[in-house]
């Protein structure tokens, strides 16, 4: 396993996918996944909604360049529903995504984001407008994560994120990968077990 | 004050609070397949951690095998590869698997349940957001990602927030030709495709008591449709009777001593909800979803909402929906055409989905311009079905008759979607791209509805067939 990353902060510059629902179908469809690893999910990231039928690009972020380099994505409510495939943000954190802002995550998408070290916080509707207006404005800007303070910042000003606080400590104190953690106490998973009537014949 | 099944089956299994403020809960049924576990087996070997509870993982082969009987090797190159690999590390790691040709192979959550592996009071998790279908037994069913796969590999553990649970109460009897999955089509749409998010839902009342073990699967396997991880029914005489004797149930005097422990694991009559729901039973219809996610459905006698009628919050996917399929708002979705039918998935590929079907398809034939495929949800769901002739009613009628998998639910498979196809589908998604094609268009409902729609060639209520 990995030497122990704590994340106190994010900074980068934002890219900006409107629209609520957005399901990691669409994420990285279905077809991408026949493959034993995760390498090269990156290229097919949001491929349906980035290209058309004959492989001509559509209009989305993703394609434009004033967002390449972007490190931090913000979107609507219910981000990453559906499948809880760990492709969707494993593709995304390959392209270069190192944090999420949004107004509400899906369960199982949020969980898979902390399990690799992926930060996905929150923010109130009007916050995540004011940040996607100022991002398309200027691009080029800095966008900063701060999950001491836990704000986000700005040419919008400083805003309010909000994380499950177990993430968040998760987060910050470096348990994120997870499995470390789990194997802490070996003797307390065995007595677990072993207190379960359908292991023990009941 | 009384506990709720969640309650007691969560505090059963917590090892430990974590630092983090979370619960190390210990996970008691771990089921793999070949899409979300090589690269958690991968991050296993490269930490050099050995599988702690091999026992506990049980591996079968669904979302990418052929439904059309080719063999080994698999001309999908990926595909084969894929297959290959999960072969590979449950020999390395003794797990049990259920192949192709076992007679025990097929949908994850279709032979849980069917080989008894599936338990009231169990925790249980795999890479996969329908795991939820198991809560129909009484248990605490979980879909997870790779990265927690490995975690369960590793220590037969999670890191998870507790949910609350909200009580889904539907009263009453359900009409004619109204089904399971007219119910959670149902409740997803009242209560929307996010309003489960942090609960578990615990479905209640008279409509889930007498449903079926596998009506109350297809309940339960939508409830992450509507957001909620975990959806549960409280196990009962039913539960009970469709354990009994299955492979992997207990069996003789264990069985008597389990019915007294599961009996005592469903929810005290006094357990405190943190929220409460009721639905009659009577108002549900025959529903169609008509946009590109599972709470933009509708009855079969209603209209496409226009973006005026939809609630604020519901109209920027609405907007998109209506431009994707190109449905008229304010048109009845009933009599749209379609041009593919699937009757299979971990919601609906079960004997009684298969039956229900086949009560429409019988003695009709399959309108010209459809194709139709059936797909059982198992190995052991085709036997038997083939052993009440209903391969024989679906063939006769013109559908398709094919072997296990989830084949067109997620077409990781060659079944797919072709252009801007539209599908009649048993399956649980309606997303963009879901069913193969990037433009294809799908429409949930119930088997017997699909039926129905592949007969007429449009969408059909199916009442007027069954009368």
């Amino acid at each position: 396993m990995s030497a122990i990353e704590r994340i106190e902060r994010r900074s980068g510059r934002a890219i900006v996918v409107r629209g609520d629902d957005i399901d990691t179908d669409q994420i990285i469809p279905a077809r991408y996944m026949r493959s034993i690893t995760f390498s090269g999910l990156e290229e097919h990231v949001f491929t349906d909604a980035r290209r058309d039928a004959d492989d001509i690009p559509k209009d989305h972020p993703f394609n434009e360049e004033r967002f390449r380099g972007a490190s931090i994505l913000v979107v609507n409510r219910n981000f990453g529903c559906g499948s809880s495939r760990e492709h969707a943000p494993q593709a995304l954190m390959r392209w270069g995504m190192r944090a999420l802002v949004g107004e509400s995550f899906a369960e199982i998408f949020l969980g898979n984001c902390v399990a690799m070290g992926l930060v996905a916080a929150t923010a109130a509707g009007d916050d995540v407008a004011a940040l996607m207006d100022a991002i398309e404005l200027d691009p080029t800007q800095e966008v900063t994560l701060d999950l001491v303070a836990m704000t986000v910042s700005s040419r919008a000003g400083t805003a309010r994120i909000m994380l499950p606080e177990g993430a968040r400590r998760q987060l910050l104190d470096g348990s994120w990968d997870g499995t470390r953690t789990l194997l802490v106490e070996p003797d307390a998973i065995r007595e677990t077990a072993a207190r379960l009537p359908y292991l023990a014949g009941f | 004050m009384g506990k709720t099944l969640l309650d007691k089956v969560w505090d059963l299994h917590t090892v430990r609070e974590l630092p983090s403020g979370q619960t190390q809960l210990f996970i008691g049924l771990h089921l793999i397949h070949e899409v979300t576990s090589p690269q958690g087996f991968q991050m296993l070997t490269d930490a050099g951690l050995p599988v702690l509870f091999p026992q506990r993982t049980f591996a079968t082969v669904d979302h990418i095998v052929p439904t059309d009987g080719s063999k080994r090797p698999l001309m999908d190159g990926l595909a084969e590869q894929m297959l290959s690999t999960l072969e590979r590390n449950v020999r390395k790691h003794e797990i049990e698997f259920f192949p192709v040709g076992s007679g025990a192979q097929g949908i994850v959550h279709v032979i849980g349940p069917e080989l008894g592996l599936t338990c009231p009071g169990m925790t249980i998790a795999c890479g996969d957001s329908h795991t939820s279908t198991h809560g129909a037994f009484g248990a605490v069913a979980f879909g997870i990602g790779t990265s927690q796969v490995r975690d369960v590999l590793a220590s037969q553990c999670l890191a998870l927030d507790r949910p609350r649970v909200r009580r889904i109460r539907v009263s009453g009897t359900l009409g004619f030709g109204v089904y399971a999955k007219d119910v959670i089509l149902h409740i997803i749409r009242t209560l929307g495709v996010k309003g489960g998010v942090g609960y578990a839902y615990e479905y209640a009342g008279s409509v889930i008591e007498s449903f079926s073990m596998e009506e109350r699967l297809t309940l339960c396997n939508m409830s992450i449709e509507g957001g909620a991880r975990v959806g549960y029914v409280n196990p009962d005489q039913k539960t009970f009777e469709y354990l009994r004797g299955r492979r992997f149930a207990p069996q003789g005097e264990a069985f008597e001593r389990a019915v007294r422990w599961w009996s005592s694991i469903a929810s005290d009559p006094d357990a405190e909800y943190a929220d409460q729901v009721e639905i009659e039973g009577a108002s549900i219809p025959p529903s169609v979803t008509w946009g590109i996610n599972p709470g933009q459905a509708i009855g079969i006698d209603e209209k496409i909402p226009t973006l005026a009628e939809l609630r604020g919050g519901d109209r920027s996917s609405a907007e998109e929906a209506i431009r994707f399929m190109e449905f008229k708002p304010g048109h009845p979705i009933r009599g749209t055409p379609i041009d593919v039918a699937f009757i299979g998935s971990c919601t609906n590929g079960r004997l009684s989905d298969l039956r229900e079907a086949a009560r429409v398809a019988r003695g009709r034939r399959v309108a010209a311009n459809v194709r139709a495929l059936v797909v059982p949800g198992s190995e052991e769901v085709k036997r038997q079905a083939e052993a009440e002739g209903l391969h024989e009613i679906f063939l006769e009628a013109g559908f398709q008759w094919r072997e296990a998998g989830c084949s067109m639910c997620l077409a990781m498979n060659p079944d797919k979607l072709v252009g801007r196809e539209i599908c009649a589908s048993s399956s649980n998604r309606n997303f963009r791209g879901r069913q193969g094609s990037p433009t294809g268009r799908t429409l949930l409902m119930s088997p017997a509805m699909v039926a129905a729609a592949a007969i007429e060639g449009r969408v059909t209520d199916v009442r007027e067939l069954l009368r």
